[in-house]
C-alpha cells in the first residue's frame, strides 16, 4: 500500500492529493520493517538469555542498562556528522545497517555476556546514529505547515511495525520449534529488507527543495546552533519535557498496583499506551498543523499531569485504567512527533541533524535524571505523595514551556 | 537515483522474496535440529522419601539413586524448567501456553494437585520440608516498551491454609529498623524453616542484595546481612548456603559460600567457578548445586558445606537437584 502511493509522487503532487510526501512514506516503511526486526529481538532477548543461555536475570539488567547514556550522546555526533558531510540517508542507511549486523552478532556472540553485551551496544549505536538523520531527512522533505501531519505518519508507521514485531517473533518460535537463532536470522533478513527499501526509495533531497548551501557546516557554526535564542528555548523545552517524565516503568508499576489487576497482565499495560499512540499520533500531527504545534504541545503536558493525577487520585478499577492509559497514550501521541514538527523549520537546513539530536538529546538526559529523583522522591514519601508532585512538576513545567514557546510567538 | 521507480519497485520486490527464502529454509532447517525428543517414562517417578535425587533432565522430573547418581534414571513425563520436592511435596514451573508459565503443586505420584500462573519467566522454587510451602520467583521485564532493568516477582502458598501471595512486594520489609519502600525492591529466592512460617530470601533495592528473614503470618520482612542471594537453609535451621557476589558485584561473578547464622561469618565453599544457582543441602553436611558447561548443558555438582574438600560431579546432564527425604531438615 505504501509502495503504491510512492510510485505516483509527481502525479500525487499535481491533483495536490498526496496525504504525505514520498519520502516520508518511504521512511515510514523502513522504520516499520525496522521496528519489526527490532522488536522481534527485544520480544525475545529475555527469554533467550535466561531460558536459552541460563544467564541469570541480572545478566539482563546489566546488557540491558548499561549503553543507555552513550546512545544519547551518540545521536548528536551521528546528527553533525550526517551534517557535515551532506550525507543524511547515507548516515540513516549506515545505521540501520550496523543494527541489522548486530543481529547475526547474536548468534556468533553465544553464551559470552560481554560478547552479548558489545552486540545490544552495536545495535544501540546504529539506533543513536540513524535516528536525527531521519527525522532531519523528513523535515527536508516536508513542507514546514505540514511537518506535524508527516511526523505522525512516519510515527504511526513506526509504532505498528513495534506492535507486529513480537508477534512475528512469536510466530518464528512456534514454527521453528523454540529456535531463538531462527528468531534471529529472521529479524537480520527484515533488517536488510529496511535497509534496501531505504536504498531504494529514500531520497536525500527533495527534488523540488532549494539547492544546498555550498560550504561545508563546521563544529563552530554547530556550536552557533546554541546561541539561536529560538533554539534555546527549543531545547529547554524538550529538557522540560523530560524533567516531566518520571518513566513508562513506574507508571505502569503504579497502575498494576492501584488497579489491582493480574501480575499476568502486566505487559499488557504498555499494550495498550502503544494502541492509544499508534491511533492518536497521526490525527494528532494533523490537528498540530491546523491549529499549530504549540497548543498541542501544552496539551501533551496537560495529558501527563492528568495522568500523574489519575494515579495519585483515590479511585481504582477499570475507569483508572483506561483513563490512565489513554491520557498517557494522548501525551506520548502529542509530544513526539509535534516536537520535532516544531524544531525543524527553527533550524538552519544545513544544521537540521544536529540541532534535532540536541533537542532529542536533551529530553533523554533529562529523563534519565528524572527518573532517578522520582524513585528517590517514592523511597522517601511513598508512590501518592511521589506521583502528585510529579504532577505539579508537569504543570509547572508546561507553564514555564508555554512561556518559552509563546514569547514573541516566533515559532511555527 | 537513475532507476525508474518500476524498476525499484521490482528490486525491493525481489530482495524481499529471496529474504522470505532464506527465512523460510532457515526456519525449517532449525525446526529439523529441534525436533523435541520426548523422554519416555520408564518408570513411575514417585516423591517418596528415599535415598534418592530429584533433578530435571531435558526439561522433565526424573529421580535418580544417591548410591549410583551418574547411573540410570528415571525420568517422567512431566515437564519442568524448574523442579524441587520436599516432604512429598513437588513444585514444578512449567510452560501454560508457548509464552506463559504456571507453578504446579505435585503430589507424591507427580499428580497436579493445583496450579497457579505465574507472570515471567521461571527462576527458583523451593518447598518447605515438610511439604506444607511453596516459594517460587520469576523473572519479569524486557517486554518490549519496558526500558532498562529487570525485575522478579516472588510468590509463597501455603498449601495447608490455601493463603496465595503472589508477591512478597506485598510485605513490609526493614533494615536496620526503617521501612524499605522504594519501588526499585526485588525478592528472590525463598528457603523456608522447620515451623513452615519463617523464611529467607533476597531483596535487592538500592544496589543491595540483602539476607531478609520473612515471617509469613505477619507479612513481614527484616534485613539479616548483606550481599547474601538465593538463600538455602541448612538441615539444622543454623546456616544457609548462598551464592556471594565477588566483591559485592555481581557482574564479577559469584562464590558459593555458607553463611552461619549466630555468627554472621561466611565460608567461601570449595568450588571456585562461578554458580548462579539456588544452592541445596543434600544432606546436612553437602552442598549440591547447578553448573553450565560453555554450551550452556547443565550439570549438578556436589560441595562439602565447610569449605573443604573439592567439587564432584553427581549427576552429569541435569539441574535443579532436591534430595528426596534423605531423614535430614528443610529444604531437603
Amino acid at each position: 500500500m505504501y509502495l503504491s502511493t510512492i510510485t505516483r509522487p509527481t502525479a500525487a503532487k499535481g491533483r495536490g492529493a498526496a496525504f504525505v510526501g514520498g519520502n516520508v512514506l518511504a521512511l515510514g516503511t523502513v522504520s516499520l520493517v525496522t521496528d519489526v526486526s527490532a522488536e522481534m529481538v527485544t520480544a525475545v532477548l529475555p527469554l533467550y538469555l535466561v531460558l536459552g543461555l541460563h544467564l541469570s536475570p541480572l545478566a539482563y539488567g546489566v546488557v540491558d542498562g548499561v549503553y543507555t547514556g552513550a546512545t544519547a550522546l551518540l545521536r548528536i555526533v551521528g546528527g553533525y556528522v550526517a551534517d557535515r558531510v551532506r550525507a543524511r540517508k547515507t548516515l540513516a542507511g549506515f545505521g540501520y545497517a550496523l543494527s541489522a549486523v548486530a543481529k547475526l552478532g547474536l548468534l556468533a556472540a553465544g553464551r559470552s555476556l560481554a560478547g552479548i553485551g558489545f552486540v545490544v551496544a552495536v545495535d544501540r549505536m546504529g539506533k543513536g546514529l540513524r535516528t536525527a538523520p531521519r527525522d532531519a531527512l523528513i523535515t527536508l522533505s516536508t513542507p514546514p505547515s505540514e511537518l506535524g501531519r508527516a511526523f505522525g505518519v512516519h510515527r504511526t508507521m513506526d509504532a505498528v511495525g513495534a506492535f507486529l514485531g513480537p508477534l512475528v517473533a512469536l510466530g518464528v518460535l512456534a514454527w521453528s520449534g523454540q529456535s531463538y537463532d531462527a528468531v534471529f536470522v529472521t529479524s537480520f533478513l527484515v533488517a536488510i529488507l529496511g535497509v534496501a527499501v531505504l536504498v531504494l526509495f529514500v531520497r536525500e533531497r527533495d527534488p523540488l527543495a532549494a539547492p544546498p548551501s555550498a560550504s561545508p557546516v563546521r563544529v563552530r557554526e554547530a556550536a552557533a546552533l546554541l546561541r539561536s535564542t529560538d533554539l534555546r528555548r527549543l531545547f529547554l523545552a524538550a529538557a522540560l519535557l523530560g524533567v516531566a517524565t518520571i518513566g513508562d516503568g513506574f507508571v505502569y508499576l503504579m497502575l498494576q498496583r492501584r488497579t489491582e489487576i493480574g501480575l499476568l497482565w502486566f505487559p499488557l499495560l504498555a499494550v495498550g499506551t502503544s494502541l492509544g499512540y499508534l491511533l492518536l499520533a497521526a490525527p494528532l500531527g494533523v490537528l498540530a498543523d491546523r491549529i499549530g504545534r504549540r497548543p498541542v504541545l501544552l496539551a501533551g503536558y496537560a495529558a501527563l499531569a492528568l495522568t500523574y493525577l489519575l494515579l495519585g487520585a483515590p479511585i481504582g478499577g477499570w475507569p483508572l485504567l483506561v483513563g490512565a492509559l489513554a491520557a498517557y497514550g494522548l501525551y506520548y501521541a502529542a509530544t513526539d512527533g509535534v516536537l520535532m514538527a516544531l524544531a525543524g523549520p527553527v533550524l538552519p537546513d544545513a544544521l537540521r541533524a544536529t540541532g534535532l539530536a540536541l533537542v532529542q538529546t536533551g529530553q533523554a538526559l533529562a529523563y534519565l535524571v528524572s527518573s532517578v529523583l522520582f524513585g528517590l522522591a517514592w523511597a522517601a514519601w511513598g508512590p501518592t505523595a511521589a506521583v502528585l508532585m510529579a504532577a505539579l512538576v508537569a504543570v509547572v513545567a508546561g507553564g514555564v514551556t508555554a512561556g518559552l514557546l509563546f514569547h514573541k510567538g516566533r515559532l511555527a | 537515483m537513475s532507476l525508474s521507480v518500476r524498476t525499484r519497485l521490482l528490486v525491493v520486490l525481489a530482495v524481499a522474496l529471496v529474504l522470505a527464502v532464506a527465512a523460510v529454509f532457515y526456519i525449517r532447517g532449525a525446526a529439523a535440529r529441534t525436533t523435541p525428543s520426548a523422554p519416555a517414562a520408564s518408570k513411575a517417578v514417585t516423591l517418596d522419601a528415599g535415598p534418592a535425587l530429584l533433578t530435571v533432565t531435558d526439561r522433565h522430573i526424573a529421580t535418580v539413586s544417591t548410591m549410583d547418581p551418574a547411573g540410570p534414571r528415571t525420568v517422567s513425563s512431566v515437564e519442568c524448567v524448574r523442579a524441587y520436592a520436599a516432604g512429598g511435596t513437588g513444585v514444578c514451573l512449567q510452560p501454560a501456553t508457548p509464552w506463559t508459565y504456571k507453578m504446579v503443586v505435585l503430589d507424591r505420584h507427580l499428580a497436579p494437585v493445583r496450579s497457579v500462573d505465574i507472570p515471567g519467566l521461571p527462576n527458583r522454587a523451593r518447598v518447605s520440608a515438610s511439604g506444607r510451602m511453596i516459594g517460587w520467583t520469576t523473572f519479569v521485564g524486557g517486554d518490549s516498551y519496558n526500558s532498562g532493568g529487570f525485575s522478579t516477582r516472588t510468590g509463597i502458598l501455603d498449601t495447608a491454609s490455601g493463603t496465595l501471595v503472589s508477591s512478597l512486594e506485598e510485605f513490609t520489609a526493614t533494615h536496620d529498623g526503617r521501612e524499605v519502600r522504594s519501588a526499585d525492591r526485588n525478592f528472590w529466592g525463598v528457603t523456608f524453616a522447620l515451623d513452615d512460617n519463617t523464611f529467607y530470601a533476597t531483596m535487592s533495592s538500592g544496589g543491595h542484595r540483602r539476607l531478609m528473614k520473612g515471617d509469613f503470618a505477619a507479612r513481614t520482612l527484616r534485613s539479616v546481612a548483606d550481599n547474601v542471594e538465593c538463600p538455602s537453609l541448612s538441615p539444622d535451621g543454623r546456616r544457609i548456603a548462598f551464592k556471594h557476589a565477588i566483591d559485592g558485584d555481581p557482574t564479577r561473578g559469584w562464590r558459593l559460600s555458607v553463611l552461619d547464622l549466630g555468627t554472621l561469618a561466611v565460608t567461601p565453599l570449595a568450588e571456585t567457578a562461578s554458580v548462579d544457582d539456588q544452592p541445596a543441602w543434600l544432606d546436612g553436611s553437602t552442598i549440591g548445586y547447578t553448573l553450565r558447561q560453555a554450551d550452556g548443558r547443565p550439570d549438578v555438582f556436589a560441595v562439602p558445606a565447610d569449605g573443604s574438600g573439592t567439587p564432584r560431579l553427581l549427576v552429569p546432564g541435569a539441574e535443579s537437584p532436591a534430595a528426596l527425604g534423605v531423614a535430614t531438615g528443610p529444604n531437603g
